[in-house]
């Protein structure tokens, strides 16, 4: 709370703007030279998926391979859906029950985790320092670490093999619980007291208060759920067809060697587009409300 | 620690929740004063209600039956058989595989962890330094690799073992190389070619939470920083930014070492289950082909409870060492 003191004392006027100590441009020259030379390294890759998946057939064997193409085109797109059009479920199914849990789960996870984090950064009852603790610690446990153990909780109840194994457990995280506690934990007092002064109820105080204020940890929270629940393979949770999810059967296409490279490229490209469109959109917000965040007295 | 600051905020707003209804607190009814507590705090509850059954089913129960299944012999069909330590001691004293699993585990964690936590670290804070513009578009060329579903199969074209591969036909068309590596299945190559990817797409949550951190600090710190003599970068950086920064710090931290113990995934999805030699063979990977291949519930059962201790562990040790920035 130490923190909170602090700010209070110099918030006379918070600028938008950092005032740079001795920021001299040779330093940020440099910083910009090094970060451009780790970004192409991050982003090759990707780059390269994309050209592949746009270049005709006797472009993508040229040696050496090239970077650029000469004569884009959307063959290897058209191929893909060919191929999906072959399968045995249509391809639309696929895409629902994509959408549709990664819908589900990203809704159900803000709204759960909203819900819980409030009480546990904001008040004091018995067992909110027990549950803090378990949450903070539980941060280390993973789905992908404990898939094996949580596979038999499910075929216990019974879940194996329906929507509900892909999306139940992945509602309540940890992680996002935890990101939304420690944006709260910051927002001021004296806001959440002059509610209830006003008469507002807890649930009421957590919608209309805390959670506007918390909208950048809101926006990291969508972006995590989201593009957790697009990444979701079945695995050995679903083994019915028309359950599957579409990382799952664009994988299959992928490794089976149905499809030629153009057209893995163009599964590759599809499939990393929504997670990269809703980031867009959630950073963007993210520097909005940055800007305009924060209190003045 | 956070606990001990919501505790204390909190108790503000109790107050202002029952006014004049204070009860005093002694041993004879200290239970009577925890009901009244809860019942006063009832809406808390609903809150968490939602939140806490799923996470109990899917994260609490998971993780504490591991202990004792790993005591049973468990195929998924029968009742679990009673069967001691057996499983513990076939794990350390004749498993080999699972020596391998441990040693690579340990490797993958060292670049996968401290290694890939400083570097995150850093480059959230020279992006940082950037124009609000170029912070966006850095952000998202760093985060982008961790969250594309199709990682695999982009690399797995990219390194493929024939000479169409990407890396192969650039290192044969410079003359590196005659012949085309098997970067996927030759073992002198799998485990570095899986930390590469690993690193890859190691800026993840940790990262985007270090880049909020970095935004969050109050901007007037700095000014204040200024004319009380703070002369460069670096002064800035470790006096003002680091200090500023210890949830963040360890949740970047916590991150990490979740992703560095279950590295398995990545290599399962890159280089098959088992890969070559066992080369790329992580303990998470011994869990799963003992899970759900072998159906040995009971002995995938301890060595998640083994990984499961160890993340604890070094949560620990992490914990400890960010203490002095946590209050």
């Amino acid at each position: 709370m130490a923190k909170n003191k602090k700010k209070d004392i110099n918030d006379l006027k918070v600028k938008d703007k950092r005032k740079r100590t001795s920021g001299n441009i040779g330093g940020d020259i440099c910083i910009f030279i090094f970060l451009c030379l780790l970004g192409i390294f991050m982003v090759f890759p990707l780059y390269y998926a994309i050209i592949q998946s746009f270049k005709p057939i006797e472009e993508l064997f040229v040696f050496p391979p090239k970077l650029y193409v000469l004569r884009p085109t959307m063959r290897n797109y058209s191929d893909m859906f060919k191929v999906a059009s072959s399968l045995w479920v249509p391809l639309s199914r696929y895409i629902f029950n994509s959408a549709f849990i990664t819908v589900v789960i990203s809704v159900a996870n803000i709204f759960v985790c909203c819900c819980a984090a409030f009480p546990l950064a904001k008040c004091k009852f018995p067992g909110c320092v027990v549950i803090n603790k378990i949450i903070v610690t539980a941060l280390l446990f993973t789905s992908s670490a404990m898939w094996i153990v949580q596979f038999l909780v499910m075929a216990v109840l019974g879940m194996i093999d329906t929507y509900w194994a892909l999306i139940l457990p992945n509602v309540a995280t940890s992680l996002g619980l935890f990101l939304m506690r420690q944006s709260m934990t910051t927002i001021h007092d004296s806001m959440i007291e002059a509610a209830k002064v006003d008469g507002a109820g807890l649930f009421r105080i957590c919608w209309t208060i805390v959670i506007p204020n918390s909208k950048p940890a809101l926006m990291t929270l969508l972006i995590f759920a989201f593009q957790g629940a697009w990444n979701i393979q079945g695995g050995a949770l679903i083994y019915s067809e028309e359950l599957k999810t579409l990382p799952t059967i664009m994988n299959q296409i992928a490794a089976s060697g149905i499809a030629r490279q153009g057209v893995t490229f163009a599964t590759a490209v599809i499939l990393m587009i929504p997670p990269l469109l809703v980031f867009l959109i959630a950073q963007n917000n993210v520097m909005e409300t940055m800007a305009n965040s924060g209190i003045k007295d | 620690m956070a606990e001990k600051s919501s505790a204390k905020t909190a108790e503000v707003g109790t107050k202002a929740n029952t006014p004049g209804k204070e009860v005093p607190v002694n041993k004879q009814n200290k239970f009577k004063y925890t009901l009244h507590m809860m019942r006063l705090n009832i809406g808390c509850y609903g809150l968490l209600a939602p939140f806490m059954i799923l996470f109990t089913v899917f994260t609490i129960i998971p993780v504490i039956i591991s202990l004792p299944l790993g005591f049973t012999n468990f195929n998924m069909v029968q009742f679990p058989k009673f069967v001691g330590l057996s499983n513990f001691y076939t794990l350390f004293l004749n498993d080999d595989i699972f020596m391998i699993a441990v040693k690579n585990t340990l490797v993958f964690a060292i670049f996968t962890g401290p290694f890939s936590y400083v570097l995150s670290f850093f480059l959230a804070w020279l992006i940082n330094e950037m124009h609000p513009k170029l912070k966006t578009f850095f952000t998202f060329v760093f985060y982008a690799p961790s969250m594309t579903p199709s990682v695999y199969i982009i690399w797995q074209l990219f390194l493929s073992g024939d000479s169409y591969g990407f890396i192969n036909s650039i290192l044969m068309d410079l003359g590196f190389i005659n012949a085309p590596i098997q970067w996927l299945t030759d073992t002198n190559y799998i485990l570095g070619v899986v930390i590469v990817v690993q690193l890859w797409i190691s800026m993840g949550a940790g990262f985007l939470a270090l880049r909020a951190g970095f935004q969050n600090i109050d901007r007037s710190m700095y000014e204040a920083g200024a004319i009380e003599g703070i002369r460069n970068r670096w002064q800035e950086l470790f006096l003002i930014t680091v200090p500023s920064m210890g949830p963040q710090l360890l949740f970047a931290a916590v991150m990490q070492i979740s992703a560095a113990f279950t590295v398995g995934v990545v290599g399962q999805s890159l280089v098959g289950l088992p890969s070559t030699d066992y080369a790329a063979h992580t303990i998470m990977n011994h869990a799963t082909d003992y899970g759900s291949i072998r159906y040995e519930m009971g002995y995938a059962c301890a060595i998640c409870f083994i990984l499961f201790a160890a993340m604890l562990l070094c949560n620990k040790l992490v914990t400890w060492l960010l203490d002095k920035y946590l209050d």
